[in-house]
């Protein structure tokens, strides 16, 4: 018997389309395994395969997935359930949607406990006890799921994997969409649970960063199959399989813009599922494939490199980008002397009813100049970025642009005013007109927008393929929408473009492509870029400088560099990833003092909590509001761990 | 990540000849509505004592009733009262429902309040005790029926369609069309409505099956045409007296409306599953 | 919650007065002359004008309508037209009888309903789905007049397993009285039955296919033990509000299946009062109804909220 897990040429199908074909790896008990991968590429269906089960429509084609010597796949459902209850445990990515709404989160853990043979008292005991090792507060079991945040029910779900103390854990995406603080607090929970359990780990993600850091072993999956696997810290800093080149280098960094490191995406997209070619699956978009790639799949070579398996006939030949480690100073982009700036938010309040979404915020941007925003989910960027563009005119503050008062609302706004602000959004499937082609909203943006050139040439500007204009939204990428998006936004010259999360649907090598395009357009037209995301990296790539938002109010403002390296405001540094927060509590009632008084690490108890803190000029062009000294504000080396390419 | 389900399965094809049937039962009901003078075998309002009660059989095929009227006939002639009605009732509701649906979804602010209100309103107002009361005041002609039919399936077709507008408005693509400075129409017209469409259409057949259902009750009731007309709805309620003597009398009219809304409640249930599917 | 219920309230004499109004028009303008009505075709001219002018017809209309509702409000609603009887105990018998008649049809919908939608959601896009589906959906889409005539001309008329009519005769116990109610009830099911399948059938899928079932079964929770800790709450809550417009369904169908079964209940006797013309009782039976329409309206959006744990903490807040 083989202790662990053991996962053997397993292959899977929907219908006729193939999503895993012949994966290998074994994951040791008290090691982690890492899943690479982008969307579509076969992880969630490999996911769930470890526990015995297909998502609707789905088979099992070939292979084996062994537990402890245990065929899973071979076992009657009755054997399969009882494995189960010991065997394995998940946590998801969803984890609002893996608890019953209408059950109280104490009871849903006491039935995992009582599978296991536990009586009702004790296994009601038994579950408090498990939510107190989770960091959560006894009346927390008596709570039901929508009255946690996400990163409580997050935890939730690990009391769970505690209480069912299982052999396997698969982890699929267990901190995408959890904010900066909550995820690192969500992965300290899981390293210390698999050090207690001892068991497989299974860490299935798309970002390369957190496997780098989390994992012993990393596989990467591509089109449904295993193209690299090895130890983590060898495939990440010197991989051998041109995706996982490609991967690494669309994949942007912290503390590197795009003048030091420009990003290489990957040609072309993924195939499309249950697409066949004799060939290797990547050849397609390859830059080092040759005649031989396209005539016969690879084999798994075990002696490229060793201690690793790659499915490749070039291993280690693709070419990489390297970091230009140069001195150059920020190439901000200076305000003329007496030119008023492109645009100034002053003392901004937007809300919804009764619910301050922003408090007060100044922010400027200069013409032509790259500014980022940064802050977790329902800090206001949104709707910042909705009030500046005039789609969300309720509330107080003044607006100017290029040195004239802006009025809040589109409607008040001259028609030559509004084409000089354009937007791009976030989702791709919903920013295009479903029932248009893709000429006809071109050909309707530059109408309304008095562009100059004809569809065609602001097709090419933008690199959109000719065949890809007779197209509906419908029959297009992700990528290829958020193109035609951004076309959309250029067709007249625009002086502000706001880009609300643009990339963040998207995956890694396509959202590469993405920042390459923005940074062309503004090259070629000196448009200035509000420019928002989630994601450091992202935002550090084109910002010249930064600012960032936490719950309504403005925080910090600065160049790019200082703000993401520090000094910084301590919720920054949070940000940044270095610094865990503290478990939040509930807001101040009162609101007096700083909104980030009960997370921080550097709190003065006295001051931050009864005295708002001002805005200080920690270095020139560099504020920061906070009660610390500037000396005393945190510093943040940037800890991406991924690679030989760090500076 | 999104699973490919099974969501593209291989009976659609069965299924879309299944659908032909309903298609048929409409069609036929249509051209019977159109034609009947030269398709029924007696005249439907030709009474003859010495045929009265007379069940299935040859000569009448659905037998006669009280008056010795020839059923197949009758049911054939009460066709037209039925179908004449339903269609304008139907795109009365539907137009209006629609325009009010979408400008308030689209305007938003107080106007759409208001509508709201009223529409709420009308909405809990009972049809039934609305319709009796309407036809009371107004007397009873297929015109009066279109208009409270119609008039009930306003604020139904309105919500809805309000519904599928605030939906779409909050889309980037019309916050890129309002910024790009596309005025209102454009922006109800060009923008929002051919992306609503299958609402509208879902609301329309299923109205259409409502119709029909309402115009064959207001019969039922006697508040459909005057008396006399080979109504369906009137013909079950003046033979159900003699349902035992004469169960035939009931049933044909009765299995004939059963046929039509059954026909139509199917098509635009397939009508919906097709949309939905895209 | 709590402004949902107090929006909810406000809105109620609104429809209220708005019924009341439309009730008035109508009959007001409806009987042509009341005092020819009232006092027959022998009466000289003279005599209907006098009394016109004593019943204050000659008013104009606001102060008619004002005193019509001072009237209603005060519980005299007059006596019949036709059946000479005071309009206020006319009215109240029939009510008891078509809530008995609408209670009996909601006891047998509800099991039905969700039996059918909760099989037809956990076996969906089988052949048993299909066909429940299929079947709901064309009984929903028939007049609940003709699924009666069906029912009667097989169960009363071939078989005499039911009677004919839907009154019990004096001496008849409870039973005997379910059994005269059993198919006026079972046409109002069937023409409901459809809607609510629908939505338990909807919410099943979108439980059984959901996260948390999936997660229950990923830690080898029995399947029975998954019916009913998980999908039998969390699909038939959404249903309720589904119930609640069939609810209003089953009153609106009350006009018509009493019709069709000669039972005396409000519905007929609103129908028969507007064939009459016999305006005291129209109103009162209009209004009644109205009345007994926007409760079960109100109850059913509250038995939703409160059914739903999500919303039901936010109306402690």
């Amino acid at each position: 018997m083989t202790a662990g897990l053991r996962v053997e040429a397993l292959s899977a199908a929907y219908g006729p389309a193939t999503v895993l074909h012949e994966v290998s790896f074994a994951v040791t008990p008290g090691e982690t395994f890492g899943v690479v991968g982008e969307s579509g590429c076969g992880k969630t269906t490999l996911g769930y395969l470890l526990g015995g089960h297909l998502q609707p429509g789905g088979r099992h084609t070939g292979g084996r997935v062994t537990v402890d010597g245990t065929d899973i796949l071979a076992l009657d459902p009755a054997g399969l359930r009882r494995w189960r209850r010991t065997g394995v445990a998940f946590v998801h990515q969803d984890a609002a949607g893996a608890l019953d709404p209408t059950m109280r989160v104490g009871t849903q853990l006491a039935e995992v406990l009582r599978l296991r043979g536990l009586g009702r008292g004790a296994a009601a005991a038994e579950a408090t006890e498990l939510l107190r090792r989770v960091r959560l507060p006894g009346e927390a079991a008596r709570r039901y799921p929508h009255q946690l945040s996400g990163g409580q029910r997050q935890r939730v779900m690990i009391a769970g994997v505690l209480a069912a103390r299982p052999r396997l854990i698969v982890l699929d995406e267990p901190t995408t969409g959890l904010d900066a603080a909550v995820r690192a607090d969500v992965l300290d929970l899981l390293a210390r649970l698999r050090a207690e359990l001892a068991a497989a780990v299974v860490l299935i993600s798309h970002d390369l960063d957190l496997v780098g850091r989390h994992c012993d072993r990393v596989g990467v999956l591509y089109a449904g199959r295993l193209v690299e696997s090895g130890p983590a810290a060898g495939i990440l800093g010197d991989p051998a399989h041109p995706y996982t080149a490609g991967l690494l280098d669309s994949a942007p960094r912290l503390g590197m813009p795009r003048r030091v490191r420009r990003l290489a995406p990957i040609a072309g997209r993924l195939p499309v599922l249950g697409a066949t070619s004799p060939g290797c699956v990547f050849a397609a978009r390859c830059p080092v494939a040759e005649a031989a790639c396209t005539t016969a799949e690879p084999a798994l070579d075990e002696r490229a490199v060793p201690g690793r398996v790659v499915r490749c006939l070039r291993p280690g030949t693709a070419p990489r980008i390297t970091a230009e480690v140069t001195s150059q100073t920020a190439a901000t982009v200076r305000p003329e002397p007496g030119q008023p700036p492109l645009l100034e938010v002053r003392g901004l309040v937007r809300g919804y009813g009764d619910t301050a979404v922003l408090d007060h915020v100044d922010l400027t941007i200069g013409a032509g100049e790259v500014v980022g925003l940064v802050g977790e989910s329902g800090s206001g960027k949104t709707t910042l970025a909705r009030a500046i563009a005039g789609l969300h005119a309720e509330g107080t503050g003044q607006l100017r642009f290029a040195g004239a008062a802006l009025p809040a609302g589109l409607r008040r706004r001259s028609p030559a005013l509004r084409r000089r602000i354009q937007m791009v959004f976030q989702d791709p499937d919903t920013t295009l007109n479903p029932s248009q082609p893709v000429w006809r909203i071109l050909k309707r943006a530059l109408r309304t927008l008095r562009g100059k050139p004809g569809v065609a040439a602001l097709a090419a500007r933008t690199r959109l393929d000719e065949e890809l204009l007779r197209r509906r939204p419908g029959q297009l990428s992700g990528g290829q929408k958020q193109r035609v998006a951004i076309a959309r936004s250029f067709a007249g010259a625009p002086e502000l473009v706001i880009c609300d999360e643009p990339v963040s649907a998207l995956d890694v090598s396509v959202q590469a492509a993405m920042l390459e395009l923005l940074a062309e357009q503004r090259e070629r037209t000196g448009t200035a870029y509000l420019f928002i995301s989630h994601d450091l990296a992202v935002v550090g790539y084109l910002a010249d400088r930064v600012a960032v938002l936490y719950r309504g109010v403005l925080v910090e403002q600065g160049p790019a560099g200082p703000v993401l390296a520090g000094p910084h405001h301590p919720y920054t540094a949070t940000l940044v990833g270095a610094a865990p927060s503290e478990p939040s509590q509930p807001a101040l009632v009162n609101g007096a003092g700083c909104l980030f008084f009960h997370a921080c690490a550097r709190r003065i108890a006295g001051l931050c909590d009864v005295t708002a803190p001002p805005l200080a000029e920690a270095e020139p062009g560099h504020f920061v509001r906070c009660h610390l000294d500037p000396a005393a504000l945190p510093r943040t080396e940037p800890t991406t761990s991924i690679g030989g390419v760090r500076a | 990540m999104s699973s490919p389900g099974p969501s593209a399965r291989p009976r659609t094809a069965a299924r879309s000849r299944a659908g032909l049937v309903p298609v048929a039962v409409i069609l036929l009901w249509a051209v019977v509505a159109a034609l009947w003078p030269h398709l029924v075998p007696h005249d439907p309002a030709l009474q003859d004592p010495t045929v009265r009660f007379r069940p299935p059989g040859p000569g009448h095929w659905l037998g006669t009733d009280q008056f010795g009227r020839d059923v197949l006939s009758r049911v054939l002639a009460g066709a037209r009262p039925v179908l004449v009605v339903a269609p304008p009732a139907t795109a009365l509701g539907v137009l209006a429902g629609t325009a009010v649906g979408l400008i308030s979804g689209t305007v938003r602010g107080w106007f759409d309040d208001i509508v709201m209100r009223v529409l709420d309103a009308v909405m809990v107002f009972p049809t039934v005790i609305a319709a009796v009361l309407f036809i009371a005041l107004l007397g009873r002609s297929p015109l009066v029926v279109v208009l409270v039919v119609g008039a009930a399936f306003v604020p139904i077709v309105a919500r809805s369609v309000r519904a599928a507008t605030l939906v779409e408005r909050e889309k980037p693509y019309v916050d890129a069309a309002r910024l790009r400075g596309e005025p209102l129409p454009s922006l109800m017209v060009r923008e929002i409505l051919p992306n609503i469409r299958a609402t509208v259409l879902v609301e329309a057949t299923t109205r259409l099956g409502d119709a029909v259902f309402a115009a064959a009750t207001l019969s039922f009731l006697g508040l459909g045409q005057p008396p006399g007309s080979p109504e369906w709805g009137a013909a079950v309620s003046d033979n159900r007296v003699w349902l035992q003597v004469a169960p035939w009398t009931v049933l044909a009219p009765a299995l004939a409306i059963g046929s039509l809304v059954v026909a139509v409640a199917l098509l635009s249930d397939a009508l919906r599953h097709r949309l939905e599917a895209r | 919650m709590r402004t949902f219920l107090l929006r909810r309230l406000a809105a109620v004499p609104l429809t209220l007065a708005g019924v009341s109004i439309l009730v008035f028009l109508a009959t007001d303008v409806l009987p042509g002359d009341v005092g020819r009505t009232v006092l027959g075709r022998e009466a000289s001219a003279e005599a209907v004008a006098l009394y016109n002018r004593q019943l204050g017809l000659d008013d104009p209309l606001w102060l008619r309508y004002g005193r019509w509702l001072g009237h209603f409000l005060t519980g005299d609603w007059g006596t019949s037209y036709t059946l000479r009887e005071p309009v206020a105990a006319l009215v109240g018998g029939r009510l008891v009888a078509s809530l008995t008649l609408a209670l009996f049809a909601f006891v047998l919908l509800v099991p039905v309903a969700l039996g059918a939608g909760l099989v037809a959601g956990a076996r969906h896009d089988t052949w048993l789905d299909r066909t429940i589906s299929a079947t709901g959906l064309a009984l929903g889409a028939t007049p609940e007049f003709v699924t009666g005539v069906v029912l009667l001309v097989v169960f009363s008329v071939q078989l005499r397993w039911f009677p004919v009519s839907a009154q019990a005769g004096p001496g008849d116990g409870p039973l005997a009285v379910l059994g005269h109610l059993f198919l006026p009830a079972l046409s109002l099911v069937l023409l409901c039955t459809g809607y609510v399948a629908r939505h338990v059938r909807a919410s099943t899928i979108a439980v059984v296919d959901g996260g948390y079932v999936r997660a229950a079964r990923l830690r080898g929770t029995p399947p029975a033990r998954i019916l009913y800790r998980h999908v039998l709450r969390n699909a038939t809550v959404p249903a309720t509000s589904a119930l609640g417009v069939q609810l209003q369904f089953l009153l609106g169908g009350l006009v018509v299946v009493e019709l069709l079964f000669n039972y005396p209940g409000l519905g007929a006797l609103l129908l028969q009062s507007a064939v009459d013309r016999d305006v005291p009782t129209l109103q009162a039976a209009a209004m009644v109804l109205g009345l007994a329409y926007l409760t079960v309206t109100l109850l059913a959006d509250i038995a939703y909220r409160l059914l739903d744990p999500r919303v039901r903490l936010a109306v402690a807040r």
